[in-house]
């Protein structure tokens, strides 16, 4: 876009820097040169000195300075600020002119190059006469200098050049041309900036100057010009404090100026540049509210400021221009780290200005409609000597003019009507879409999405009148579900209504119809004519006719319009549109719902689908369908009219097909499940409503799921919250909004009509076959076919159960891991009706716990439904499960005891020990047990034959028995420590169970013995089992030596009342290896009874570690003595001192 | 000026202008996305205790022409008053009594045991005293 008269100058908007101009370099040809201006203008980052740098030729002609003013007597100001002077200052007349010359201290032709160089100091001091511009000489050298000072010749041609180009010594330079290239020069830079700095200062205080000179009446414009120069000045000086502070001075006299008509624009073109810079300043300053602040007072200053009536297009082109620039301005600080927040960012700006560039376009669409016999005034009046103003802000034909009234009226005449035929050719719509995009980017950016939304609607209006139709289309689209969700069905119409314009206009019958039907519909908020008006269209687009144009239509745009419709008419295919309804509230409201959440197989399937319309006439539609997730069934559900294309107006005989507004229809529909689908769901994948007629153009309305559009969901929320009394409307009418959506249904399998019942005896015991007895009987009326049963351990229960767990129907074999957990679809056979059958079903646990088991029957049966013969399956779950716990039938103890019974923690080799077995029973049924048997390993043996003493005993709940067995180590080989004994094992039934039912075996391992050896075991051999009273009882006792060593033992006999003995008693002996010692006792009992025998201590005097009682425990300690026979006459009286002495010793 | 908005979600309920004006749909407009500003204030005060908010929100936004006021209740309705930019006659007090007077009558109409939450609201006795109150403003 070419720049407008609106727009802001770059001079201003520029950030001002010091202007140094750079001669005697040959840029283009001297590499040395090349190198230096490089190292000047290249990398100026922000830590550089802000100066703008050229190269300007040795001659060249700087701008001509008039000659001073002494006296403003007579002066009279012709405008405020001319056009050229910003750009002078910036690039025109330099601060400094720095002159580079080629001169060594050591130069052979010092003289004549020093006389050279004086000549071009001069020349640049003519053509900069009458400037307080500084003039500066670098000499460019190829040595490197020596330290200041100790170089005497150096100092002395310095001297001389200086006084030769009348130059003070700080103004001459010398840069070698070494390495250190760039150091140098950023220190000479820093020596210019200061040259630049005294000459910024001394401007300033010129322009001061002249203040003196100035009265009130005559110079008023002369008082902002200063100011404003002031300010600029300072802005080249870097110093933003002062030049804020003139510009504001600047800002506040340029209000105290007398406005009129013809110095208005004038005053607000200059109100505007100096707002910018404070603006612009305030924001660099890091004041945002500052400059917020002056900008409010700057527009509510201005707004009523407007000019000439004929160009009001003009202020308002300035407004939005003043709002875009700050708006530009703010942007620009808040890319330098500025935070702007929602309620205050650009966005609200560049809306603003938006708001501005809509206003102008009405404007100059008010003002610069003329006749078209109208022409553009010549000589064109806008056109100017020099091709640009010479001040800001003035009308070309009549420039430098400050009185209140035009000079020549007609040439204003003139004038107005040049300027309103140019506003004519501005592209406003342009202007204004590029504003608003602006003011979205920001409010996106600020969490505005309504603004956002807003903004949008508007570009999309905006894209209308600039008759971009698709473009309008495209963002009104966009935002329109923002506006259906939040339900602003007011804002939702207005948008709708362009939209609809923008469809009608391009010709987009999709769209147009879509649209039309949201406008009919009930979200709309249109009169009853307005709708009724569209509808019409409508049915005339869905009769395949040209509809009718909507209003406030561009008329060019209509016509083409007709065309493109026209052309729509012949084309033969794409006359077929689908509209998702979901994204719309459209005209027809749609509910279908499956009478129940589950139809059994051998019923049929009931769907209602129910429709309404909200438009103002009458509908007619041709199809409508309804999709199911098995679409088999599709055909089921449809209701089809071969309607003709005429009379899809007038309501035809066969009402069905007909929409009446307002009234709720009602469409059945019925099928048959398939068998195929038990277990599975069926779904309303969509309902399709067809409207027009498949030769001509077709809409089908394509409702997902069970109906419901953008509207619905909430509609229906509301009605349940409703505390309105449902009236029951007359007839078969329903009230829309009691109807609620069902849209699936479960297929479910026939109720069976068959008994299963299940006998047995819980709990189950251990590894027992337990008997389930299962009775199927039918009570169907026909024969079940193909019945089917399966039991056993349900599913999906811990793993190890599965693993524990055997089934089998076979009682006479075993039930080994072999067998599964569950036994699967036992055929049965076929059940007449009324028959029963029974099964038994063996299972085996083999561990405890409750476990979960499943009876399932399954069977086939032919039935009809609806006419139709269906061959359904039916399943039968015998109240779902049965829990059986299994208990262990008896717990078997199994421990070593001594022979004497005590409790033996190790057994010794050789010495006999007995193996003690209780059984306790804990099964709450009596048990058999059949018979026992010990299996010992090989290293074990049997005393004598051990024989099973508990066979054929029944132990009821918590009885014990107990059996035991003698066994014998013997000798181990060195090395093994422990020696397996061997098993038990126990065979048991349930005294219940039959007598063919096989005993269950227990195998209980018998715990591990660990052997030991003893050195010296004593033993007695063929000790009687009992004595009598005075008859003599010989005891032999045995110590065998097994050491490889003569073991000398200590052999004593405690004294005993109950027996008197003869024998040793007490003795040292020797016993040699392996040999086997035999001492002989010969006891005489006294007493009667249990009696202690004479106690035997052993003491082994090499092992003392070896106790006494360890070598006691093998030997008797007691016997029972019986009472001899009374055989003679003197024997009773013998018996009576035998009881006697029994009370005495109490034993 | 106008009023009004939103149960849970930010639908309509009731838009009433005084002046009826030629250009009711900007009202719509102005109150819509003033909208966006109330959330924001609302999601920022959240955190506080509930009984302690304060139900007026304030000067929502500037514009060229009107002032945009908020004030959102315990149950997050949402009423939004638009006074013309000119108008200052109508201070923050003002607005802030005119909130609280629209807010018991809203009370007062939430009482109906025949209205039902979310829809629009159609009470004589609400629609005069909102009248009543923006005659009296203007």
């Amino acid at each position: 876009m070419s720049p407008t008269q609106w727009d802001l100058p770059p001079e201003l908007c520029c950030r001002p820097m010091a202007f140094v101009a750079l001669t005697g370099l040959d840029v283009v040809y001297n590499a040395v040169h090349r190198a230096i201006w490089d190292a000047f203008c290249a990398n100026r980052r922000a830590d550089r000195v802000p100066i703008s740098f050229k190269v300007l030729p040795g001659d060249h002609e700087y701008p001509k300075c008039r000659t001073k003013r002494t006296s403003y007597e007579w002066y009279i100001p012709k405008g405020i600020l001319k056009t050229g002077w910003m750009n002078k200052h910036l690039n025109l007349v330099p601060a400094l002119v720095v002159l580079f010359y080629e001169l060594d201290w050591d130069d052979a032709q010092w003289k004549e190059k020093q006389s050279e160089c004086a000549t071009k100091v001069e020349i640049v001091r003519t053509s900069l006469q009458g400037r307080n511009t500084k003039v500066a000489v670098v000499l460019i050298q190829k040595k490197t200098p020596l330290p200041p000072g100790e170089d005497v010749v150096a100092s002395e041609r310095a001297a001389a050049l200086c006084n030769a180009c009348d130059l003070s010594g700080k103004s001459l330079f010398v840069l070698p041309h070494t390495d250190h290239l760039v150091g140098y020069i950023i220190r000479l830079e820093n020596a210019f900036y200061e040259h630049a700095q005294t000459y910024y200062y001394n401007e300033i205080r010129r322009v001061k100057s002249h203040k003196e000179f100035l009265n009130k009446t005559t110079h008023q414009l002369l008082f902002v010009r200063h100011q404003f120069k002031t300010g600029f000045f300072s802005e080249l000086k870097q110093d933003t404090q002062n030049a804020l502070k003139h510009y504001r001075s600047a800002y506040g006299l340029i209000h105290e100026l007398r406005a009129h008509e013809t110095n208005m624009l004038e005053i607000k073109t200059l109100a505007g540049f100096i707002n910018y810079k404070i603006c612009r300043l305030c924001f660099q300053h890091n004041t945002p509210l500052d400059a917020i602040a002056q900008f409010r007072k700057h527009i509510d200053l201005c707004k009523k400021k407007l000019g000439s009536g004929d160009l009001a297009f003009e202020h308002t082109a300035w407004m939005s221009k003043q709002f875009q620039s700050f708006g530009d301005l703010f942007d620009e600080a808040i890319k330098l780290g500025l935070t702007a927040i929602q309620t205050q960012n650009p966005g609200f700006y560049y809306q603003q200005a938006a708001c501005y560039a809509q206003e102008r376009k009405q404007q100059a669409s008010q003002f610069c409609s003329h006749e078209p016999n109208v022409t553009y005034p010549l000589p064109d009046p806008l056109e100017t000597l020099s091709g640009v103003l010479d001040f800001y802000g003035q009308r070309a034909w009549r420039q430098g003019h400050q009185s209140i009234d035009p000079p020549d009226p007609d040439r204003e005449k003139q004038g107005v009507l040049a300027l309103q035929m140019k506003e004519r050719s501005v592209q406003h719509s342009e202007l204004i879409i590029a504003l608003l995009s602006n003011a979205v980017a920001q409010f996106k950016k600020y969490k505005c999405p309504r603004m956002k939304s807003h903004l949008m609607v508007q570009m999309g209006e905006e894209y209308f009148h600039a008759k971009e139709y698709t473009k309008a289309l495209k963002l009104l689209d966009y935002v329109m579900c923002d506006y259906r969700t939040e339900r602003w069905w007011s804002l939702l119409t207005s948008i709708l209504g362009t939209a609809l314009k923008c469809s009608y206009l391009t010709g987009h019958v999709k769209d147009y119809i879509t649209y039309s039907m949201e406008l009919v519909g009930r979200a709309s908020t249109l009169r009853e004519d307005q709708k009724s008006r569209i509808e019409k269209n409508l049915i005339r687009v869905l009769m395949n006719e040209v509809p009718e144009e909507e209003p406030n239509c561009d008329a060019g745009s209509v016509r083409a319009a007709q065309g493109l419709w026209g052309e729509r008419l012949t084309l033969a295919a794409g006359n077929e549109f689908t509209i998702e309804v979901q994204d719309c509230v459209p005209f027809i409201q749609c509910k279908a719902r499956f009478l129940s959440p589950s139809f059994h197989v051998d019923e049929p399937v009931q769907l209602h689908v129910y429709l309404r319309a909200d438009c103002p006439h009458p509908v007619r539609f041709a199809k409508l369908g309804v999709s199911l997730s098995n679409q088999e069934y599709n055909q089921y559900c449809l209701v089809e009219e071969a309607c003709k294309v005429k009379d899809i107006l007038e309501p035809s005989s066969q009402e069905n097909m007909c929409l009446v507004p307002g009234k709720t229809r009602k469409y059945c529909f019925k099928f048959v499940a398939k068998t195929e689908d038990v277990g599975r769901k069926i779904e309303i994948t969509h309902v399709d409503l067809m409207l027009g007629v498949e030769s001509g153009r077709c809409v089908y309305l394509n409702w997902r799921g069970g109906g419901g559009d953008a509207a619905s969901a909430h509609e229906a929320l509301q009605a349940s919250r409703s505390f309105k009394r449902r009236t029951r409307l007359p007839g078969q009418q329903l009230e829309w909004d009691t109807v609620s959506v069902q849209a699936s249904t479960m297929v479910i399998s026939r109720v069976p009509r068959i008994s299963v019942q299940l006998r047995h005896e819980p709990p189950a015991l251990t590894n027992e076959m337990y008997c389930m007895t299962i009775t199927i009987q039918s009570e169907e009326d026909t024969v079940a076919r193909d019945v089917c049963l399966t039991a056993g351990l349900k599913p999906g229960q811990d793993a190890n159960l599965t693993q524990t767990t055997h089934v089998t129907l076979d009682s006479s074999e075993g039930c080994d891991d072999a067998h599964p957990a569950l036994l699967t679809d036992i055929v049965v056979g076929d059940l007449q009706p009324g028959q029963k059958m029974e099964k038994k079903l063996y299972v085996r646990c083999v561990n405890t716990g409750s476990r979960i088991f499943l009876f399932h029957v399954s069977y086939a049966i032919s039935s009809t439904v609806e006419g139709k013969d269906i061959a359904c399956k039916c399943h039968k779950v015998r109240d779902e499960t049965v829990t059986i716990d299994t208990v262990v039938p008896f717990e078997v103890a199994v421990k070593f005891v001594s022979t004497k019974f005590e409790h033996l923690e190790r057994v010794y080799v050789d010495v006999p020990f007995l193996l003690m077995v209780d059984i306790l029973s804990a099964s709450p049924w009596p048990v058999h047990l059949v018979d026992s048997q010990i299996q010992l390993a090989s290293n074990m043996a049997a005393v004598d034959l051990p024989q099973s003493q508990v066979a054929a005993v029944v132990l009821q709940t918590g009885e014990c028995a107990s059996e035991c067995f003698s066994l014998k180590c013997p000798p181990v080989q060195n090395g093994t420590s422990t020696v397996a004994a061997g098993h038990y094992l126990i065979s048991w039934k349930r005294c219940v169970h039959p007598l063919t039912c096989q005993p269950l075996l227990i195998i209980v391992t018998v715990p591990v013995v660990l052997p030991l050896s003893h050195p010296l075991p004593p033993r007695t051999s063929e000790l009687p089992s009992f004595g009598r009273v005075r008859e003599s009882l010989p005891v032999w006792y045995h110590i065998e030596n097994r050491t490889g060593m003569v073991q000398e033992v200590d052999v004593s006999v405690e004294p005993s009342d109950a027996f008197m003995f003869s024998g040793l008693k007490q003795v040292r002996m020797r016993i040699l290896p392996g040999s086997v010692q035999e001492m002989v006792y010969n006891f005489y009992p006294l007493m009667a009874g249990y009696q202690n025998l004479p106690l035997l201590n052993v003491s082994v005097l090499r092992l003392p570690s070896i106790p006494s009682q360890l070598l006691q425990r093998f030997l008797p300690t007691r016997i029972f003595i019986k009472v001899r026979p009374p055989l003679h006459q003197h024997e009773p009286f013998l018996t009576l001192c035998y009881v006697m002495h029994y009370i005495h010793t109490g034993c | 000026m106008a009023l009004v908005g939103s149960w849970l979600y930010n639908i309509c309920l009731a838009v009433v202008c005084v002046v009826p004006t030629q250009n009711e749909l900007k009202f719509h407009y102005t109150v819509h996305t003033s909208l966006d500003v109330v959330e924001e204030k609302v999601s920022a005060v959240g955190k506080a205790l509930p009984d302690q908010r304060e139900l007026y929100l304030g000067l929502l936004y500037p514009t060229e022409d009107y002032k945009v006021y908020g004030y959102v209740t315990n149950s997050k309705v949402k009423f939004v008053i638009v006074v013309d930019s000119s108008n200052t006659s109508l201070r923050d007090n003002e607005i802030r009594s005119m909130f609280r007077k629209l807010h018991s009558s809203f009370t007062d109409v939430m009482c109906n045991p025949f209205y039902n939450p979310g829809d629009t609201i159609q009470s004589k006795s609400f629609d005069s005293i909102v009248s009543a109150m923006m005659v009296q403003s203007s």
